[in-house]
C-alpha cells in the first residue's frame, strides 16, 4: 500500500502532492482548535488499526479502515491521515518522505468520497441497513485506495504497468476483509451508542 | 517477521528510537528536519547511479554517527526491502532493453535491472537519513520544530495530540486484546475472527471517542484555551552553522554530479 520513495515520476509526485495540499487546507479550514482532541484521538485509533494483523491463509494483513475514518472525519480525514503517515515513515520506516503528498491522496481521498457516498446510508435507523453502508464504505474505501495506488505507479512509466495491474487482485482480500470488519464495527456503534454516528461530524 | 514488527509499532507512544547520546542529538532540531527534507528531495531526483550511491555512503555514516543501534535499524529498512524484491523481480521483465536472460520466452533487460536497484538505493538513503536525524528526536521535538519552521499550527496541534493519545489507545487495545484472548480467541482465516476484530474496532472506537470528551472536559476545566505553548526558544549554534554548510556542500556535490552527467 505504501509507495516507496525513488519508484514515482516527478509529474506524479507533484500533482499528488499539490492535491493533497489543497485536501489538507480544505481539511484544516473544517477542524476548530475545539474538536482537535477528537481528531487526534481517532487519527490515533487508525492508526493502531494498521498493527492489527489478521491472518490470511498463509500470510498475513492489516486493516487500513480509511472508509471508516472517512464516514466519521470527512475532508478532516486529510490532515489526520497525512499526520499518521508522516510519523510511519519517520519512525517505522514505512513508505517515503517525497511520496508522502500521493500516498497521502491516494487514501484520503477514497475517504473523503466515502464520505459523501455512505453519508445518508450510514445514518440509517436500522442497525442492519446502517452496517451494511458500513461494509460498502469499508470495502469501497480499499477498491478506490488500489484504483489510484494502480493508477500512479501507471502513470510513472510503462514498466510499471505490469505492477499496476497486479495492485487490484492483490488488493481483493483485503478488501472482503475490510468489508465484513466495518460491518461489525458500524454495527455495534449503532447498538451501543447510535448518537456517535448519528451527530454531525465533525 | 510481521510478529517481530507488530511488536514495534503497538509499544511505540512517541519516544526517539533507542540510540545512545550522540552529537547528532545536540543539533538544532530545525536544522536536522530541513536537511533531511533537502537531503530526500536531491537523492530521489537524480538520475545515476554515483549520487544515489553518494547519497546511500552518507546515510551509512550519519546511521553510525547517531549511534542509532544497528540491528534494529536494519530490520526496520529490510521489511521494506522485502517489497523492493518484487519490484527487482519485476522490473526487468517489463522493462525494454539489453537482453540479460530469458525466462519462459520473458526477456529479462539489464535497464530494467538497474532502475529497480537505483530505486532501491534511493529508497533505503532517504530512510537510513531520517531515522538518523528524524527519528533520533521524540515525536513532539518534531512537532516543535515543525512550528518553528511555519508549519500550520493546527497541523502540529493534531501531531502532538496523536502522538500523546497513541499511547493511551494502545493501551486501551492491548487490554481489550488481553481479554479476548483469556477467552480463548484466536484469530484465523473465517467470518468469526472479522465479526470480533470488527467489534474490538467499534468498542474501541467509542471507548476513544468517550475518553477524547473526557479529555477536552478536563483540559477546560483547567484553562485550556484549544492550544499549546511553544516554550522552547529553539538557537542556532555553531555546530549547527558547521553542520549545515558541510551537509549543504555535498548536497550540492550531489547535483553537481546530476548535472555534469547532463552534459556529456
Amino acid at each position: 500500500m505504501h509507495i516507496v520513495d525513488g519508484a514515482l515520476s516527478v509529474p506524479v509526485l507533484v500533482s499528488g502532492a499539490v492535491l493533497s495540499v489543497v485536501g489538507i487546507a480544505i481539511g484544516l479550514k473544517k477542524m476548530d482548535y475545539d474538536n482537535l482532541p477528537l481528531v487526534g484521538v481517532l487519527a490515533s485509533v487508525f492508526f493502531i488499526a494498521s498493527y492489527i494483523h489478521l491472518p490470511l491463509g498463509f500470510s498475513s494483513v492489516h486493516l487500513i479502515m480509511n472508509g471508516l475514518l472517512g464516514i466519521l472525519l470527512g475532508w478532516v480525514a486529510f490532515p489526520a491521515l497525512l499526520v499518521a503517515l508522516l510519523l510511519q515513515v519517520i519512525f517505522f520506516g514505512f513508505g517515503g518522505l517525497l511520496v508522502l503528498g500521493v500516498n497521502t491522496l491516494n487514501i484520503a481521498l477514497p475517504a473523503v468520497i466515502i464520505y459523501y457516498l455512505c453519508y445518508k446510508g450510514i445514518r440509517s435507523e436500522n442497525p442492519k441497513v446502517a452496517a451494511i453502508w458500513g461494509a460498502i464504505g469499508g470495502a469501497g474505501a480499499i477498491v478506490i485506495t488500489s484504483l489510484m495506488v494502480a493508477f500512479s505507479l501507471a502513470l510513472s512509466g510503462e514498466s510499471f504497468v505490469l505492477a499496476a495491474k497486479a495492485v487490484l487482485p492483490a488488493h481483493i482480500p483485503i478488501m472482503v476483509l475490510e468489508g465484513f470488519v466495518s460491518y461489525a464495527a458500524v454495527y455495534l456503534i449503532h447498538r451501543v451508542k447510535p448518537e456517535f454516528i448519528n451527530k454531525e461530524s465533525v | 517477521m510481521s510478529q517481530g514488527l507488530e511488536h514495534s509499532l503497538t509499544s511505540w507512544s512517541g519516544q526517539a528510537l533507542k540510540h545512545q547520546a550522540s552529537w547528532i542529538d545536540d543539533l538544532d532540531a530545525r536544522v536536522r528536519v530541513v536537511c533531511s527534507g533537502l537531503f530526500a528531495l536531491v537523492v530521489v531526483l537524480s538520475h545515476h547511479f554515483i549520487p544515489a550511491l553518494l547519497g546511500l555512503l552518507c546515510a551509512f555514516i550519519l546511521v553510525k554517527a547517531s549511534k542509532l543501534n544497528i540491528k534494529r535499524t536494519l530490520r526496520r529498512v529490510i521489511a521494506m526491502d522485502f517489497f523492493m524484491l518484487t519490484l527487482i523481480c519485476i522490473l526487468p521483465f517489463t522493462t525494454p532493453g539489453d537482453a540479460m536472460f530469458t525466462v519462459f520466452g520473458l526477456q529479462a533487460s539489464w535497464q530494467g535491472l538497474l532502475h529497480a536497484l537505483l530505486i532501491t538505493i534511493k529508497a533505503n538513503a532517504v530512510l537510513l537519513v531520517l531515522f538518523s536525524l528524524v527519528a533520533t528526536m521524540s515525536a513532539s521535538t518534531l512537532g516543535h520544530a515543525l512550528a518553528h519552521l511555519k508549519v500550520p499550527d493546527k497541523l502540529v496541534h493534531l501531531m502532538l495530540f496523536m502522538v500523546r493519545y497513541l499511547d493511551v489507545i494502545s493501551q486501551e487495545y492491548k487490554k481489550m486484546r488481553r481479554a479476548m484472548q483469556a477467552r480463548a480467541f484466536v484469530m484465523r482465516t473465517n467470518r468469526h475472527t472479522w465479526k470480533s476484530i470488527g467489534y474490538l474496532f467499534g468498542m474501541l472506537l467509542i471507548r476513544s471517542v468517550e475518553r477524547a470528551e473526557r479529555i477536552s472536559d478536563a483540559m477546560k476545566c483547567r484553562g485550556f484555551c484549544g492550544r499549546y505553548y511553544l516554550n522552547d526558544e529553539m538557537k542556532m549554534g555553531r555546530s549547527d552553522l558547521v553542520f549545515s554548510v558541510v551537509f549543504l556542500c555535498f548536497l550540492s556535490l550531489l547535483i553537481g554530479l546530476n548535472i555534469n552527467d547532463l552534459f556529456k
